[in-house]
């Protein structure tokens, strides 16, 4: 098949939607934002082949088959992009049940590490005396209510 | 022998649905899935002698031929990849048992455990396998929904956190490689790859580079090269100890023998070679300063994984014999240092309550064996002489020198800047949790394994309840880490045969003809 604008804008304005909602924090747009993604790169596959009848064999004169391999393609394609929907789903829906909300959260981790290099503490410094035991103390107060929220959303 | 190519991804896959079946008899599941790794480790290695003796070894599968059907190659390199990727998971699943039996809990871990890590294996097989590009983006596929899973096992609050933003980065790398897959069918009108040889190398210039540039980008993200590498430290770690070593191990080494296998195969050439060198720089150097400033030993780790992914490619953007085969025998050496490191890393935790350094202390007075699992591994990875992280870079360094351009030079001080930080890094950890004083807060012999039956990998800091003797390192846990250590020691035993082993894949992929050949014995369509 020749290229078809018809076809190219359409894969454009769905990779295009789809790159605006991955860029969200809440997951169920970036849910959306795959499946829309997936669709589009879907769409891409089948302006891939040449267009034509059924390729079945006494249906169809050979010339006029349609390609069917991107079909195939397309068609993994679709199963894997449901498998990942229906997960993602259920990410989402366990992060509301824990938080309360499905937005993607940032690394404590690397903040924790900022702060140290803010106050110009290298790791493992903590233990230099005990004044500073206390210090450590108040700075790891988020992982601890972290660790706690965890315990939290299992009793629950 | 052909017979035995498929092995490898239908074993794991038949386990995976019987150990499925098993769900809620854990010693069935276990005894099945030691049973079909081990067979998959017998199978790898014949493969792998077969393939060296008689050439790559081809299955055309469900008898389509070539161009219409699938085929599964399994050349040196891809046998090589297997045998290693194999003997590491069958180790790692030793492990992850003995953690399990060691917990006290017969369901634990969870019962879609191991049907979740026999189709990650498969997965990993399959991409080492194929012989066509759509197939390897469905083991590509395989793998990663596994890892998925065994990354959110237990869904807790940390872990799901870490785990979307591992799945969304993924998905982002799958889609722009499905892209790449419709993009190279709609200008070739095929996705064999020993017919693609040809067909690709018909193309305009331009076209080809926006191929080879969309593939790059897609394996890029799922080898954790380093523009592309800020989801991995954020996501292994928060994982129970053997997932976070296994794909630590498996999962950025499918990227980087994909990207392997593209660049010598598909685009040969080196037009990407000093994008390729560039990024490998920048992923050492990063890397490895990312890894000096962590306080906690698996992100460290992790720092380092990515940092050492550099190395991997900065034999393959050198495109010369040597640096591929260089680049082969540090991707063997890598796997099995970094799941080690890892291994030993779970057993700190275990051991000491806790994996960041400011809570560790005198583990090298309380638990000697321990001491030994770390530190042997440990100077292996910074390449310290007798060992084969050393050997590699060596062969590295001389490859680069060999290539004699500016920017291998430059490699060249980046690799041994790397090597030496790493040691820093790994000293420091050395340092802090082994050699001084324990820490106050650190538990008894008797009290860890307590505290690790209670409070869970996720959350070290919780009080230790007082009490319980009991053994604190289980002996399946100790033996599959000394096993997997006493492997990183075979290597340099053995580095003249398998140098010699990947010059041969390494001249193999650069001539291009044996895979074809074997591919298409009477000449591509």
């Amino acid at each position: 098949m020749s290229p078809n604008l018809t076809y190219v804008i359409v894969v454009g304005v769905l990779v295009a939607a789809g790159v605006t909602l991955l860029l969200e924090r809440s997951l169920t747009r970036v849910l959306m934002g795959v499946i829309l993604l997936g669709n589009g790169a879907n769409l891409l596959l089948l302006t891939g082949g040449r267009a034509g009848g059924a390729p079945i064999v006494g249906s169809t004169p050979q010339e006029e088959m349609s390609d069917p391999l991107p079909q195939a393609m397309i068609l993994t394609a679709i199963v894997i992009t449901l498998g990942m929907t229906a997960f993602l789903l259920a990410l989402a829906y366990r992060s509301w049940h824990l938080n309360g909300h499905d937005e993607v959260q940032d690394d404590v981790e690397d903040r924790r590490i900022m702060d140290l290099a803010e106050r110009d503490e290298g790791p493992g410094d903590a233990d230099a005396g005990t004044g500073d035991d206390d210090d450590d103390d108040t700075d790891t107060n988020s992982d601890r209510s972290l660790a706690a929220s965890t315990d939290a959303g299992r009793a629950g | 022998m052909t017979y035995l190519v498929p092995l490898p991804v239908v074993m794991p896959l038949l386990g995976a649905a019987l150990t499925l079946l098993l769900v809620g008899r854990p010693r069935a599941q276990r005894w099945v899935s030691l049973t079909v790794l081990t067979a998959t480790v017998a199978v790898a290695v014949l493969l792998l002698v077969r393939s060296s003796i008689d050439g790559p070894l081809v299955v055309e599968v469900g008898g389509w031929v070539a161009p219409l059907g699938i085929v599964l190659v399994a050349d040196q390199l891809a046998a090589l990849m297997l045998v290693v990727s194999a003997a590491v998971t069958l180790c790692v699943l030793v492990y992850s048992i003995g953690q399990g039996m060691a917990d006290g809990n017969e369901e634990t871990p969870l019962s879609v455990y191991h049907p979740t890590y026999l189709v990650l294996t498969a997965g990993v097989c399959n991409a080492f396998l194929s012989g066509d590009l759509f197939n390897l983006y469905v083991g590509f596929e395989i793998l990663l929904v596994a890892s998925y899973v065994l990354l959110t096992l237990g869904s807790t609050e940390t872990r799901i956190r870490a785990g979307t933003t591992y799945v969304v980065v993924s998905l982002l790398s799958s889609v722009i490689f499905l892209v790449a897959i419709g993009l190279v069918y709609a200008s070739t009108g095929t996705l064999n790859l020993a017919q693609l040889v040809d067909r690709l190398d018909a193309l305009p210039d331009d076209l080809r580079l926006v191929l080879q540039g969309m593939l790059l980008l897609a394996f890029g993200i799922k080898a954790a090269v380093f523009p592309l590498s800020a989801w991995l430290p954020d996501s292994y770690p928060t994982a129970p100890a053997p997932v976070t070593a296994v794909f630590a191990g498996l999962l950025t080494k499918v990227g980087v023998y994909a990207i392997i296998r593209t660049e010598t195969l598909l685009f040969p050439g080196g037009r990407t070679a000093t994008l390729l060198l560039v990024t490998a720089v920048l992923t050492m150097v990063v890397g490895i300063l990312g890894a000096v400033a962590q306080s906690d030993i698996k992100r460290l780790l992790s720092f380092t994984l990515i940092s050492h992914i550099g190395y991997m490619l900065f034999g393959v953007g050198l495109t010369s014999s040597l640096g591929l085969s260089a680049a082969i025998f540090y991707v063997v050496h890598h796997i099995t240092i970094q799941t080690t490191l890892f291994l030993a890393a779970g057993l700190v935790e275990r051991r000491g309550g806790s994996t960041a350094m400011d809570r560790l202390g005198g583990l090298a007075r309380l638990s000697p064996i321990l001491a030994v699992l770390f530190f042997v591994p440990a100077l292996n990875l910074a390449g310290i002489p007798p060992f084969s992280g050393f050997l590699g870079k060596l062969g590295l360094v001389q490859a680069g020198i060999d290539d004699g351009g500016v920017l291998a030079w430059i490699l060249v001080g980046g690799g041994l800047l790397t090597s030496l930080l790493t040691l820093y890094a790994v000293a420091r950890v050395w340092n802090l949790a082994f050699w001084r004083a324990p820490h106050p807060e650190m538990p008894e012999a008797g009290d860890a394994a307590q505290a690790a039956r209670t409070s869970g990998a996720e959350q070290p800091h919780q009080p230790v309840p007082a009490g319980q003797s009991g053994a604190v390192l289980p002996g399946l846990m100790i033996a599959p880490t000394v096993a997997l250590v006493v492997f990183g020691l075979v290597l340099t035993l053995v580095a003249g045969p398998l140098f010699d082993l990947s010059t041969d894949a390494a001249n193999d992929l650069l001539q291009r003809t044996p895979y074809v050949d074997a591919v298409f014995p009477g000449g591509a369509p």
